[in-house]
């Protein structure tokens, strides 16, 4: 019986810490991508959308190289929740989609119906190809020869 | 500063609801496909729309800096989205990726313009 509760409770834990760690990994994330924003709106203006653009691709291209170098075949070991820490909390925080479609939606009702298409078009492609690049990288050091730590 | 702290609150809520939906879904539904990223960011776009709406006519940057950056924000991913979209390209799933593509996008921007919509019949009716 005795056991049976420690058991419990260890899983509340594990639960609990889980969550933890999402949340602090979104929070950082979710911080810096304010900070890109506001910097790209200084830089850029509010033409055209470049500061979700930024993080939405970096986003991209940090999740396909962590998730390809701490994979099964991986150079590095990551504990489950490290890599939670950085997948699900940070590059989950970073990047936003609600942001890209309300941006693309306010550029097509102002009549910028050419630029939203833009906006659409360049940001798939450069998601999926910085998300291929990532992995593609991180298999290239995985089969690397070498200690494996 | 305030407005970096209220992005700090939304977006440690946004985290946790996007962990929890897209694993309920994932598990409901099973993972062959990515829905549970997919309900994530279709709500997410549906939610902003309202939201943008909301804080445009009454002018609320603190609610924008809490809900929209910080809770939306974090909430809905593109980084899943992606790497999910790489790997059913990988397995030669080629059909299901371009349809997470194409099925995710138009979707969520429908969402955030019936978002949007709704808003302001809303606002229309009321006022």
């Amino acid at each position: 019986m005795g056991v049976m509760r420690d058991g419990h409770r260890q899983d509340v834990r594990d639960a609990i810490a889980v969550y933890a760690v999402v949340a602090l990994g979104s929070v950082v994330g979710g911080v810096l991508r304010a900070l890109a924003s506001s910097v790209s709106l200084a830089i850029w203006g509010p033409g055209f959308p470049v500061g979700t653009l930024i993080v939405n691709v970096v986003g991209s291209l940090i999740i396909g190289f962590y998730a390809t170098l701490t994979g099964p075949d991986g150079r590095v070991f990551a504990s489950p929740r490290q890599r939670l820490l950085v997948m699900a909390g940070f590059c989950g925080g970073f990047t936003t989609f609600s942001t890209f479609s309300l941006e693309t939606v306010m550029l097509m009702q102002s009549g910028e119906l050419l630029v939203a298409a833009a906006n659409v078009a360049v940001s798939v492609v450069t998601w999926l190809a910085a998300v291929w690049l990532g992995h593609m990288l991180a298999t290239r050091l995985n089969r690397l020869k070498g200690s494996r730590p | 500063m305030y407005h970096l702290l209220l992005v700090c609150l939304g977006g440690l809520l946004g985290g946790v609801a996007r962990f929890l939906v897209s694993g309920l879904v994932a598990r409901t539904v099973g993972e062959t496909f990515p829905w549970g990223t997919m309900v994530v960011n279709i709500s997410g776009s549906f939610v902003i729309g309202i939201l943008a709406a909301v804080v445009q006519a009454h002018d609320l940057p603190a609610l924008w800096a809490f809900a929209g950056t910080g809770f939306l924000g974090c909430y809905t991913t593109v980084s899943s989205f992606s790497l999910q979209t790489l790997a059913l390209a990988r397995e030669g799933e080629w059909v299901r990726a371009g349809g997470n593509v194409l099925l995710s996008v138009a979707v969520c921007l429908g969402a955030v313009a019936l978002g949007l919509a709704a808003s302001s019949a809303f606002a229309g009716g009321a006022g």
